[in-house]
């Protein structure tokens, strides 16, 4: 043995390098494997079902003949409705707090932790806020509104957070350049720096809501329905929503209804990843625009 | 965070002082930006009345020892009995099982992306982290169901139908990308500096990584785990599906569970009337539920505040 050799000790380190290199290897293959599984198994348990007809078709109790139609209707006007509530309070509500107190005041650091603190609360207890306050309360029974409303309590921290990040990434010589200019600050913002945020505000409402289309817990809760026949139509109407379609289904004991289920998740995810797809697409172009 | 004012804080102020139509309907939205922040302190403020008011009657009912340290809970059954532990070990178990999938693999897998991956590798792992993190969880319940149980059935062949395992397993794989990002961050935060320190005396990589990044980052990485533990402690879908709905008090992974989240949904489905207890009940749950979510959130917070602190 030559004294080039590297020792049993430096050996030791080398090996004990390698297998560590290697498990992280491993760790970080299994994300793109359990999504590869994940997809796989979603279109070859939903496949047979799969079909235009299967979209537009009424729900129905026979497995063989149901569609989700209702379903989805019922997501597309939860998505709206909630949109049109949380959107604007959010975006208003992260205004305040980032261009109307650049200096952070107490009272601001406390509405902050708060945030803070409601984006942590479990789904499910903001199911127990609607139930208490929109449908029983305020007497809005199981309808959409109720489910609307607190789906927006529910997304709120995340539009607001969202939009403050984008508020933050714009340049404080676009507000002075513009105020030096001689207009008010509100002037300057919805001028120079609600465009210029426009694009980064965009992408975080368009995942905040694609969040909301998944979310199925807090809808159970305030009532929505598992079963109905008829369209929504005004903003006191029963609804369903895919998620507790897939839901029911999956919990079902025949299995014509859970590959129904099966197929509604491909439909589900299909939806979701155009959504996030397009949020991925403003993303890279405001980094993009902002970087210049 | 207080400076001293800004050229920008001055120009607005001047603005603001005017006396005119501007300055007037400056103020007005102001006023209404201020409003829209301050729903956000309603909602926490209406959280907690709810869950207090409308959990009251239940504990005038049934005294809060008999509730905390019941080991029965059977809501429907004459006399009914409502002992939480069953669902407070059931949530424990998928909170635990799921740590233990989630925490290991989530950390390597940061210590990967910020360590060792090109950018190359990370432009396709981040995207399918955030895809995966983007399935709804109602989704991940059916894989339980119909994936994780089949496989776990060759393992174990007298596993029931719906089992804490698969519970675990799934609520794992979901909450894998929220650690997996957490610790990126907490790890990426640390100064290039330590680690070029540490490589000049000699050290492997690995040692790098473990011995100085690690502990570096160590606030941040466990703000993470508890971020992600209580992300999972309030998981409802996947583990209603995956993990049933029978409240047993037991440790056996291959048993069907009920966690507090699937009771609150099984019961709010099947519509309890008003003034019930059964009604009550589910605020009872929802308002333990909150208090360990909150508890675990308020550590977390702590801990990043103490990591911002050392590197900023």
């Amino acid at each position: 043995m030559s004294f080039l050799e590297p020792s049993a000790h430096r050996r030791r380190r080398a090996f004990k390098d390698n297998v560590f290199k290697y498990l992280c290897y491993a760790s970080a293959s299994v994300g793109v494997i359990l999504l590869l599984v994940f997809l796989v198994k979603m279109y070859l348990d939903g496949r047979e079902r799969l079909s235009l007809h299967f979209i537009k078709d009424s729900l129905s109790a026979r497995p063989a003949r149901t569609g989700i139609w209702e379903a989805v209707v019922g997501s597309f006007y939860v998505m709206l409705l909630t949109g049109l509530i949380a959107v604007p309070v959010g975006i208003a509500a992260a205004i305040y707090l980032e261009e109307f107190n650049r200096r952070k005041t107490r009272f601001v650091a406390f509405i902050q932790l708060n945030i803070a603190n409601l984006s942590g609360v479990p789904s499910i207890v903001y199911g127990l806020l609607g139930l208490a306050v929109f449908v029983r309360w305020m007497n809005l029974q199981q309808s959409i509104l109720a489910g609307a409303l607190t789906m927006s309590l529910l997304i709120l921290p995340m539009v607001i957070i969202v939009t403050q990040e984008a508020l933050k990434a714009v340049p404080s010589t676009y507000r002075e350049g513009s105020l030096a200019l001689g207009s008010t600050q509100w002037q300057a913002i919805r001028h120079q720096v609600l465009p210029s945020a426009s694009p980064g505000i965009l992408t975080g409402i368009i995942l905040a809501i694609s969040r909301a289309v998944g979310e199925t817990a807090p809808l159970i809760v305030v009532g929505a329905a598992s079963y109905v026949t008829t369209l929504p139509k005004g903003l006191g109407d029963k609804y369903t929503v895919l998620p507790i379609q897939i839901f029911d289904w999956a919990g079902e004991a025949r299995k014509g209804f859970n590959d129904a289920a099966a197929s509604a998740i491909v439909v589900l995810i299909v939806a979701l990843l155009a959504l996030n797809s397009v949020a991925i697409v403003l993303r890279a172009r405001a980094r993009k625009k902002l970087s210049m | 965070m207080s400076s001293a004012p800004s050229t920008y804080e001055n120009l607005a102020g001047r603005a603001k002082r005017k006396l005119t139509a501007r300055g007037f309907s400056e103020g007005a939205v102001k006023w209404i930006c201020f409003t829209c922040a301050f729903v956000s302190v309603l909602t926490t403020f209406g959280i907690i009345t709810v869950l207090i008011t409308q959990s009251a009657p239940f504990f005038r009912q049934v005294p809060i020892f008999s509730f905390f340290f019941g080991t029965e809970w059977a809501p429907t059954r004459e006399p009914a009995s409502f002992g939480v532990l069953p669902l407070v070990t059931g949530t424990l178990m998928i909170t635990v099982g799921a740590g233990l999938i989630a925490v290991p693999i989530g950390l390597l897998n940061a210590i990967f992306l910020s360590e060792y991956a090109s950018a190359k590798v990370r432009g396709i792992l981040k995207p399918a982290l955030e895809i995966l993190a983007g399935i709804p969880t109602v989704v991940y319940g059916y894989f339980g169901l119909f994936f994780v149980t089949p496989l776990l059935k060759h393992v174990l062949p007298d596993i029931q139908a719906s089992n804490a395992a698969s519970g675990a397993i799934v609520v794992g794989i979901m909450i894998l990308p929220l650690v997996s990002s957490l610790c990126e961050d907490a790890l990426t935060a640390v100064p290039r500096a330590l680690r070029e320190g540490a490589y000049g005396l000699g050290a492997t990589k690995r040692e790098v990584t473990a011995k100085i990044v690690v502990p570096a980052a160590l606030s941040g990485v466990m703000a993470s785990f508890i971020l992600a533990l209580s992300r999972a402690l309030g998981e409802t879908m996947a583990v209603t599906l995956a993990a049933g709905s029978n409240p047993n008090l037991t440790f056996n992974p291959a048993k069907s569970i009920e966690t507090m989240t699937a009771y609150i949904v099984s019961t709010a489905k099947g519509d309890a009337p008003t003034g019930t207890i059964k009604y009550q009940s589910l605020f009872a749950v929802g308002i333990t539920l909150f208090l360990f979510t909150m508890l675990m959130n308020m550590v977390a917070q702590r801990l990043v505040k103490k990591f911002r602190q050392v590197y900023s």
